[in-house]
């Protein structure tokens, strides 16, 4: 019979200790096809970050350095100024980039650094026991906003893709989604697009994923697929916001 | 081959990371140490390195963690208030292991305080100052030369444990112009780093640089390993330079610029016929116990007297050292004041006829 799926060599197989209804052990996966399709698992490092995904250096299968909270873009510049040859990607969540890691993403961004960051947005602190984020909606309920988010009194939430898009030095950035299997597809086009203009060069890469946390908002796996694309997607809507290329080859 | 070239310490350092194969420089400006950073922007270019002006200081150290733990040697500058914004960085690059060469030129505090020289941070970088449990190695130069001797050897040391070295000098030292024998070749030991994450791995191996041990028995392990590193390091790396200690009556310990006023003194004091010797950590850590020790036991010695640009930290260590055996007096100067010759002379007059 015919093999239509199998695990990627990106993946070290270690079960990923993620809640039911998580789309992180999604993104991983694609995140880790995408290197062993580019053939660069051997020479690939990449930098885990604080929060939800702090371990995920024992899922992926190249290289890996754990970062301190917010600090994996100017880790994952070291390590890309030691190595300009290897393709260099930090994995970080909303808290880690979009608050206490705002001046790393920016300046990574902004220096053009040929670095990817996946960015996973789900509005919400996963490890710390879901307190509002940067990204939180206004309204949304967490443990530190009991009443919901009030902009009068925890101002707005931050939108990272439009920000960073308007550096010069972001060659490609796209926000996707992980609702549903035609999104999850979309993703993996976006990370490996990402990657390869970072293996040709091209600058700074990212790729925001609204993804669920179904434990911390407190919605089942099914309906939390549900929120991100009723509730996130009008804040955060999905498509390319900065693309060299575009124009050209796409 | 060698090469005699008048230089400013911070340009010694610079030019002695380079010798020492350092290729990756990430820093941010803050005054008294920026010739490093001027140094480098150029110098860099020649070697084919890297020289990075950071977005901050919290940003270049994690710099550091990436490009060292990646496996490179690198090197970071700056001054104290930025180095308290370092801590984090330290803290981390002690829990993973990285080797690291960091500069501190001290200014005086608290807060943003002034520029000018002080040794207010030995606290900082001796004891601690980020969080947990670590040692960083910290050397203290008292000249130009010394100063790039110990930025060449810094980078060896930092290969050979896996650990934060310092490079602690007042702003006097960084500041300072004086003569320095530039080796034409050198002889760097070129050090292995299996463990670096540095994606040419083989096999099933799988690299990863990290601090976070969520299990209790391998955490305390960890810790149970650093810590012997540390005892290691102790029994093997102190660095001393003593002087007149034969039949001094008072010993002065002293670091960096203070170590240099002391060595006046010594003289000065000769001549009137009191007896003073001179204890110069160059490692503040690890911290020559053992000779201060022995001093202490000496009949011939009455007071040891510290002197420091702060007010009263390695005093403290002097304190363990000395151990109660004889008395231990301080003599310090904050804010950038830095005491005369004749302030020092003058409180040794007064030891040696009994009325400090």
């Amino acid at each position: 019979m015919e093999k239509v799926f199998k695990i990627t060599k990106g993946l070290t197989g270690v079960p990923m200790h993620y809640c039911p209804g998580c789309t992180h052990g999604i993104v991983h996966r694609l995140v880790a096809e995408v290197l062993e399709e580019m053939d660069v698992i051997e020479s690939a490092i990449g930098v885990s970050s604080v929060g939800c995904t702090y371990n995920n250096y024992d899922y992926f299968a190249c290289d890996m350095l754990q970062a301190a909270h917010g600090r994996a873009p100017a880790v994952a510049t070291g390590v890309k100024r030691v190595h300009p040859g290897s393709l260099v990607f930090t994995y970080q969540g909303d808290g880690d980039l979009a608050a206490i890691g705002t001046a790393e993403i920016v300046h990574a961004a902004a220096r053009g650094e040929r670095i990817t960051t996946i960015f996973v947005n789900n509005a919400i602190y996963g490890m710390t026991s879901g307190q509002m984020a940067p990204t939180t909606l206004i309204g949304q309920v967490t443990t530190t906003t009991p009443f919901g988010r009030d902009a009068a009194i925890h101002g707005y939430p931050i939108r990272m893709s439009e920000m960073l898009s308007t550096l010069d030095g972001a060659a490609f950035i796209q926000r996707v989604s992980m609702h549903d299997v035609r999104n999850v597809r979309e993703a993996k086009k976006a990370i490996a697009k990402a990657f390869r203009l970072q293996s040709e060069g091209a600058g700074f890469t990212m790729v925001e994923i609204l993804s669920t946390c179904p434990t911390n908002w407190g919605i089942d796996p099914v309906g939390s697929l549900e929120w991100i694309k009723e509730m996130m997607i009008p804040q955060y809507p999905l498509g390319v916001y900065k693309d060299v290329t575009a124009g050209g080859d796409k | 081959m060698s090469n005699r070239v008048l230089m400013k310490g911070n340009e010694a350092i610079a030019e002695a990371a380079v010798k020492a194969g350092c290729r990756h420089y990430f820093g941010y400006p803050i005054t008294p140490q920026t010739e490093i950073a001027h140094y480098l922007a150029k110098r860099m270019k020649d070697v084919d390195g890297v020289f990075l002006q950071a977005e901050s200081e919290v940003a270049a150290i994690n710099m550091v963690y990436g490009a060292a733990g990646a496996g490179a040697r690198v090197l970071t500058s700056s001054s104290s208030p930025g180095i308290s914004l370092k801590q984090e960085g330290f803290s981390y690059i002690a829990g993973a292991e990285i080797p690291s060469v960091v500069v501190n030129v001290m200014r005086c505090g608290p807060g943003l305080g002034g520029i000018l020289p002080a040794q207010g941070d030995y606290f900082q970088c001796v004891k601690g100052g980020g969080h947990g449990d670590y040692k960083n190695l910290v050397l203290a130069a008292s000249g130009v030369q010394e100063l790039f001797s110990l930025t060449m050897e810094a980078f060896d040391l930092a290969d050979k444990y896996r650990i934060l070295v310092v490079i602690l000098a007042d702003g006097t030292i960084g500041q300072m112009m004086e003569p320095v024998i530039i080796p034409e070749d050198t002889d760097m030991k070129i050090f292995d780093k299996p463990w670096a994450a540095s994606g040419k791995k083989g096999g099933n191996v799988h690299h990863t640089i990290k601090s976070i041990y969520i299990d209790p028995v391998v955490l305390e392990g960890l810790n149970n390993r650093l810590q012997s590193k540390y005892r290691e390091i102790e029994a093997n790396e102190v660095r001393v330079e003593t002087s007149a200690l034969e039949d001094a009556e008072i010993v002065i310990t002293a670091f960096g610029t203070c170590a240099r006023i002391a060595k006046n003194v010594i003289k000065e004091a000769a001549r009137e016929g009191i007896k003073v010797g001179l204890i110069r950590p160059i490692t503040l850590w690890p911290f020559p116990v053992e000779i201060i020790s022995e001093t202490a036991r000496k009949d011939s010695v009455k007071a040891f007297l510290d002197i420091e640009l702060n007010a009263g930290q390695m005093v403290e260590d002097v304190r363990l050292a000395v151990n109660g055996k004889k008395e231990v007096l301080f003599h310090g100067r904050t804010g950038g004041m830095i005491p005369s010759q004749e302030e020092i002379l003058d409180i040794v007059r007064r030891i040696a006829g009994g009325g400090f």
